[in-house]
């Protein structure tokens, strides 16, 4: 298999705070990934290196080995195929439920191209499916305003799937979800993985187990260990820095 | 998908249509009795207005832009409709100059500066009417949201644009006129701008300019791209990572928003019969903002609403008590603030929506 995203010895200090420190990563075409490590490990600032909404003090990210994304601005990856589901929910609140979706449907994104855009039938059909998909049908015309916490993170998700990426980046989807829906985040996130590259961060143990994927540990911007969940979880190191809290 | 014309654009054309046909009817019709001429002038300036705050309503409405420089646009709309109205003059100046303006000719220049040349056509100088402020605003745009200047930072550098624009067309070798800006125009494609015939006419232009504006400020904004506006508005970065460009969509509304208030200020120039630099004080561009706040922000007929009102309203009480309107203005942009966070349009609306429903309360009293 080859090589999807690579961060090759990556550094970011923020005021000589080394956020991301030596930071070198390998995601296959197609992997599953999860990514996990304590608060302020850096994985949401490792999002923003690979998206170029940070660029990186030194080393480099590459996209199929060939595309240097420290070059490439944040409409410039969303445009390669980097889909990304941020920490925080972020939909466009004053948008109806369906209009967030349509917005994202990956679709030419010039100003001309959406100022005579009109919707064909195939885009509704996949709006429409895309709502079923994350139980949304039913909000469809209601503010994204109105959604509860959790419903907003489906609507997320909803949008980045929208995007058709090749790469989905997504950080914490299971915050403020019932047991039931984290479940079903994993067993969605599972299902997309192959056609898809995916990599996941995540706090939450039970969910990462859903998951069932090889598990990168982060620590102060920098690499612990990789393996599966049982490997690095009875390492003494990631012991002492997260799970025995 | 979302109407064009929805209901309250309906309304406000409507009442836009009735205004065109009956202030001309009732000037021209009965000789000044029924509308005095300097009214249908007046109603003129106002339209002129509404069409300046829909432009601005745009950008800050609908795509979060606070320009605090609109008034510039609207100046330089204003001033290349006067290059030409002065150049119609022709040898009927003060000092009889076939070929020069009179300022020029006190000024003792010998010849016609470059950038006045063309601005005898009449279709040049509307070309330009659109296409200088466009040029401005998109090199401003260009620079500015590249380097994602954005809040209060793009307004105070909008401020400062249209105050250096105002320097600059204080002095007389700028070749504007100077501080007396440029007036005594005698006619417009042949009409006199004195006659009352001339008058109405320009009054009915400027409301099919006001609706052909509103519509295609509607039609922009209830596109995909008037979406992705109002996606800009809330949740800049976020947008950027759907792969939407934001620079290019800020640059492209802005750019429209300003050739309208380019538009609007080439209307006014032949109905008040001046334009000079004091139209580009930042005080102008700040007023321009309240009557969008005023009338109902991202709304369009509000913003167009707001300006007109607040138009009569100076009028009115420049008459009664000159120097206390702008306190009045003040207090008023700080009662709709903190009272009206949806302008007049949403009381209005709020008000018709009530009265059709009865209010829950109401109703269970009832039962
Ligand atoms: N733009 C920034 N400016 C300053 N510090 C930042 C910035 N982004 C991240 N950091 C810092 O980098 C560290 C890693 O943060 P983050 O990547 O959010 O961690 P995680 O997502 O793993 O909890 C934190 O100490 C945070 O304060
Ligand atoms: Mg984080």
């Amino acid at each position: 298999m080859s090589v999807h995203l690579l961060l090759d010895g990556v550094s970011r200090s923020f005021d000589g705070y080394k956020a991301i420190n030596d930071l070198s990563l390998a995601v296959d075409k197609g992997e599953l990934r999860a990514v996990i490590g304590p608060n302020g490990a850096g994985k949401t600032t490792m999002m923003d290196i690979i998206t170029g909404k940070t660029r990186p003090d030194s080393g480099g990210v590459w996209w199929n080995q060939t595309v240097d994304l420290t070059r490439i601005d944040e409409a410039g990856s969303a445009r390669l195929g980097i889909g990304r589901k941020f920490q925080k929910p972020t939909v466009f609140e004053t948008h109806s439920v369906e209009e967030n979706i349509a917005l994202s449907l990956k679709a030419e994104r010039s100003v001309l191209a959406t100022l005579f855009h009109r919707q064909t039938a195939a885009e509704a059909a996949r709006i429409t499916e895309l709502l079923e998909l994350v139980r949304l049908e039913g909000d469809r015309h209601r503010p994204a305003a109105d959604l509860s916490h959790g419903q907003k993170q489906w609507l997320e998700i909803g949008m980045l799937l929208a995007q058709d990426p090749e790469l989905l980046l997504v950080d914490e989807p299971a915050a403020g979800m019932t047991d039931a829906e984290t479940m079903r985040t994993a067993e969605l996130l599972r299902s997309l993985a192959g056609k898809h590259t995916v990599i996941v961060v995540e706090h939450d143990m039970d969910f990462v187990r859903a998951l069932d994927c090889r598990v990168t540990v982060l620590h102060q911007g920098h690499v612990l260990t990789e393996g599966s969940l049982d490997h690095v979880s009875a390492n003494p190191e990631v012991i002492e820095v997260y799970l025995g809290r | 998908m979302t109407s064009l014309i929805d209901r309250r654009m309906g309304i406000f054309l409507a009442g836009l249509f009735v205004l065109t046909v009956a202030v001309p009817i009732g000037n021209l019709a009965f000789e000044g009795k029924v509308v005095p001429s300097y009214i249908v002038s007046l109603l003129g300036k106002y339209l002129c207005y509404a069409l300046l705050a829909v432009a601005l309503d745009l950008v800050w409405g609908f795509c979060g832009i606070l320009s605090l420089g609109h008034g510039a646009f609207f100046a330089l709309g204003g001033y290349a409709m006067g290059m030409h109205l002065m150049r119609e003059i022709g040898d009927r100046g003060v000092y009889a100059n076939p070929d020069l303006p009179d300022f020029m000719v006190f000024l003792s220049w010998d010849q016609l500066p470059w950038f006045w040349m063309g601005f005898d056509n009449f279709w040049f100088a509307s070309l330009m009417v659109m296409l200088v402020p466009g040029a401005l605003a998109f090199l401003f745009g260009w620079f500015a949201f590249r380097s994602r200047v954005t809040g209060v930072y793009l307004s105070i550098i909008t401020q400062a644009m249209t105050y250096a624009l105002q320097l600059a067309f204080f002095r007389n070798e700028m070749g504007f006129g100077g501080n007396n800006g440029l007036t005594d125009f005698k006619d417009v494609l042949g009409f006199p701008l004195q006659s009352d015939a001339t008058r109405a006419g320009l009054f009915v232009c400027t409301a099919i300019a006001l609706a052909a504006g509103l519509l295609i400020a509607r039609a922009i904004t209830t596109s995909k791209l008037g979406m992705i506006l109002v996606c800009i508005r809330d949740a800049e970065s976020r947008t950027r990572f759907m792969g939407y460009r934001v620079e290019g969509y800020k640059l492209f509304i802005f750019v429209v928003s300003a050739m309208m208030a380019g538009v609007a200020g080439a209307l006014y120039t032949p109905q008040v019969g001046i334009i000079n630099p004091g139209e580009f004080s930042p005080a102008n561009s700040i007023e321009i903002v309240i009557w969008v706040a005023l009338g109902g922000r991202g709304t369009l007929v509000g913003a167009a609403l707001g300006a007109i009102l607040v138009a009569l309203a100076k009028t009115l009480f420049t008459g009664w008590f000159p120097e206390f309107w702008l306190f009045a203005l003040g207090g008023l942009f700080i009662l709709v603030t903190l009272f009206l966070p949806k302008g007049v349009l949403g009381l209005i609306e709020d008000t018709f929506a009530r009265k059709k429903k009865p209010a829950p309360a109401l109703q269970e009293a009832k039962a």
